[in-house]
């Protein structure tokens, strides 16, 4: 018996990107690189745990240029997961779920996680 | 009438498999993670690039002891339920994404414990 060709539903590479698509696939890819960055905060505390050996040897590693590149790759995924998280919890009781608020509080999120981002490596003296 | 299917009705689930229990949690940890993400970050900025002696000091006060341990494992637990959901959505064959569920419970589990018994050895001085 030959299959019947259903339509399927439209197909991720055919749709326009849209800011709230965009930020929605970022929530989630930034939960995941957020719960990469928990670990390396378990390895640091267990390394202060260690002895300061074992600290100093760490510190060599989020001193460096490569460490803090990943540590400011860390810091903006976390404003950005929390300034968007804030942005689901209003959705979750309902509020803002109209098209234009969804994107100028997309929008907002964007700005906010930059600027404190930058205030922070400011404030840090770049970590 | 009853609407259920006899598999669903044997393994006793409805369609979300657990109720709004994963939901709920996600949200609590949201929420309780929306300041301590921010004295997280504050904590980053004051320790960062200070030396041995000033971290432990630092996570000697109760507070920020406190503070740390609540935060670690809300965060795990936020973390482990979020991947979870990744999980289930994109990873195909029924084995490897139950393979890639129990693996992240047990990585949560392990990695929050370690760091929660880290600082108390550090707030405890032992």
């Amino acid at each position: 018996m030959e299959s019947v060709k259903r339509p399927l539903s439209p197909h991720l590479q055919i749709y326009k990107p849209q800011l709230t698509s965009i930020l929605s696939i970022t929530h989630r890819g930034t939960g995941v690189f957020l719960s990469l960055g928990a670990l390396l905060l378990s390895c640091w505390l267990v390394g202060l745990a260690s002895g300061e050996a074992a600290f100093n040897n760490l510190q060599e590693y989020t001193s460096a240029w490569y460490g803090k590149i990943i540590l400011i790759a860390f810091v903006f995924s976390l404003y950005f997961h929390l300034a968007n998280g804030i942005r689901h919890l209003f959705w979750d009781v309902g509020m803002g779920l109209e098209i234009s608020t969804t994107y100028k509080s997309g929008y907002a999120v964007l700005i906010a996680s930059i600027i404190l981002t930058v205030a922070t490596l400011f404030l840090g003296g770049a970590l | 009438m009853n609407l259920q299917s006899p598999l669903g009705r044997v393994r006793g689930l409805g369609s979300a498999k657990e109720g709004v229990h994963h939901w709920w949690s996600q949200r609590l940890t949201a929420v309780a993670l929306v300041p301590l993400s921010l004295w997280f970050i504050y904590s980053l900025v004051v320790v960062t690039g200070a030396d041995y002696a000033t971290v432990v000091a630092w996570l000697s006060n109760p507070l920020q002891a406190v503070l740390m341990l609540i935060f670690v494992i809300s965060l795990y637990y936020h973390a482990a339920l979020g991947l979870q959901v990744v999980i289930e959505d994109y990873i195909k064959p029924e084995w490897q994404k139950i393979a890639c569920l129990i693996l992240v419970k047990f990585l949560a589990l392990l990695a929050g414990l370690s760091s929660a018994i880290a600082v108390l050895k550090v707030y405890l001085g032992l």
